[in-house]
């Protein structure tokens, strides 16, 4: 063999021993994985059948309630908590945006009406808001519908706490950006709407998301005027059938399961807009 | 001893022929920030297709002078006219909407390049260039990305108009920004260190740009730690110290050859931390 023809030689075997490694070190990377998802759903599968199965034997059901009521009970329950849950999360968000542009506001008026607003709404409690818009109201001849009374409801009690997210969100759009549009000429107005507000939207979708979430669980408490969604239907058809606590249950994991399809579509969405910032 | 407004001494003995008219006009611009003066009365004119540089210590007002010109920063006192539109400093009603469109129109006639270029980054490249041209100057949208095509093409990233921000190299987001800034046709561009955020091995592709814009006549004003360009490019050299002008002049005078003491101990210590190393390789 030549001088040169064992250099060679020597040369392929180092860039074919880090290449190997490389190889052998993803392989075991991967099954590492593996084993810990896998143990992972292990887990979650005992668990909820341990939860679940220890509930419904405390419960002392019998299983055909769950063939019987339970359908009613989600397929026209969860799609009240959706509907009210969308239309509030809809209109907060653009009472929060309002909000937070009043809270930012250098006009005196506008900001100490926004100011008030989130004192006056995170100040006291929903249940009480609620109860205030479907009854106490139509005193003043001001009559709404119930679905209507605890849209608005959840959405100003919402608005008032994601106007704080939103303020905090333009807030922490860089002041160079700002300063760029501006320098471009652009009116505030037109500043706010095309540079600040997309850039801050970005910013708060997770926390929008949370607050989605707990909307889905704080709109049970529109139940209490009456509208028919999950937890009003599960209490009155739990209640004549003598299941309550079966029918606790099955609403239970009717708002579980939504949330975790939002969560879901979440975190879908942020990763969509994320898509720019790569 | 010569004023400071007189030709004589901004220029010396070189005819400043290729310079047009007055352009930009600062009198008795001050600026406190608290307690703190920042900028002591600034008296300074510029003309038509001319490139001032503004050198000093970090400190000595100029970013802030630059930064005045275009109301980014309120003046405490003094005014400001640009191409015949003149703005007195009002900080008791500076969110008056009078005075707000007014310096509105003050900003649609100087562009601004920032030191982190702050590019929108929800936008494309060209969505940053149009954004402006259409929603501020009316323009149609196939005019305005024309113009942004001829600009990008111009500053050599016109392959990057479709990618976001976030793509590209430091180098060539300030080169995008310094084409946004072209798109609104300004009378002046404004530079605030704009190649201070690079790598170094970055700045050559940016000074580029700016060297062919000011041989073209394009007229600047930039604040900049780039003694060599300045010695390339500028038409005249302004140093600051302490909120004043000191010193100022053509850039072989100012830089090579400096009349105040601050000034040549300014230099001196640039020199040395930037010098040595090529020095010692000769």
């Amino acid at each position: 063999m030549t001088r040169g023809g064992s250099a060679q030689h020597a040369q392929s075997l180092q860039m074919i021993g880090p290449a190997d490694l490389q190889e052998s070190l993803h392989a075991a990377q991967r099954r590492q994985l593996l084993r810990f998802r896998l143990i992972s759903a292990v887990v979650w599968v005992a668990l909820i059948l341990l939860v679940g199965g220890g509930m419904w034997l405390a419960s002392g059901a019998e299983f055909e309630f769950v063939t019987t009521s339970g359908p009613v009970i989600v397929l026209q329950g969860a799609p009240i908590t959706v509907l009210v849950s969308v239309l509030a999360i809809t209109f907060a968000t653009m009472l929060a945006i309002i909000g937070a542009l009043g809270r930012l506001s250098f006009n005196p008026v506008f900001n100490a009406a926004a100011s008030f607003y989130v004192s006056l709404i995170r100040g006291t409690p929903l249940l009480l808001q609620v109860y205030f818009i479907y009854f106490a109201l139509p005193q003043l001849d001001i009559v709404l519908p119930p679905i209507q009374a605890g849209v608005t409801a959840l959405a100003l009690n919402y608005g008032a706490y994601m106007t704080e997210i939103f303020r905090a969100g333009i807030q922490a759009v860089p002041r160079g950006q700002r300063e760029a549009a501006q320098a471009l000429g652009m009116p505030e107005q037109l500043v706010m709407r095309r540079i600040v507000l997309p850039q801050a939207v970005r910013i708060v979708v997770p926390a929008v998301g949370n607050e989605f979430i707990a909307m889905i669980k704080d709109s049970a408490l529109v139940s209490l005027i009456t509208i028919h969604e999950t937890l009003f239907l599960a209490q009155r058809i739990g209640r004549s059938a003598f299941e309550p606590t079966a029918a606790l249950i099955i609403a239970g994991a009717v708002y579980w399961t939504l949330t975790i399809i939002f969560s879901f579509f979440q975190a879908r969405l942020e990763r969509r807009l994320a898509r720019s910032d790569r | 001893m010569m004023g400071p407004g007189s030709s004589d001494a901004m220029y010396g003995s070189r005819p400043p022929s290729h310079l047009g008219e007055v352009i930009i006009t600062l009198k008795g611009v001050q600026k406190y920030f608290g307690s703190n003066h920042v900028l002591r009365g600034i008296d300074l004119e510029v003309h038509r297709r001319e490139a001032v540089m503004l050198i000093g210590r970090s400190g000595s007002g100029k970013t802030t002078l630059l930064r005045c010109i275009n109301f980014l920063e309120e003046p405490t006192a003094g005014s400001v006219e640009i191409d015949g539109l003149r703005l007195e400093a009002d900080p008791t009603h500076a969110r008056s909407r009078r005075h707000q469109e007014q310096i509105r129109q003050m900003r649609l006639r100087a562009g601004m390049l920032f030191q982190d270029f702050n590019l929108f980054p929800h936008m494309t490249v060209l969505g940053n260039c149009i954004e402006a041209p259409m929603r501020v100057r009316r323009i149609p949208r196939d005019e305005a990305v024309a113009t942004a095509e001829r600009f990008l093409d111009k500053v050599g990233i016109l392959e990057k108009r479709d990618q976001y921000p976030s793509r590209l190299s430091g180098g060539q987001k300030q080169r995008a920004a310094i084409a946004r800034a072209l798109c609104m046709e300004p009378k002046v561009l404004l530079f605030d260190e704009p190649t201070s955020a690079l790598d170094p091995e970055l700045i050559g592709e940016v000074l580029n740009v700016m060297e062919e814009l000011a041989h073209e006549g394009t007229t600047m004003i930039v604040v900049t730690h780039e003694m060599h360009f300045a010695q390339e490019a500028a038409d005249r050299v302004i140093f600051m110290d302490k909120g004043v002008i000191t010193e100022q002049g053509p850039p072989e005078q100012v830089l090579n050859d400096p009349q105040e003491e601050s000034t040549k101990q300014f230099l001196r210590r640039f020199l040395l931390s930037r010098v040595e190393v090529p020095a010692a390789t000769e």
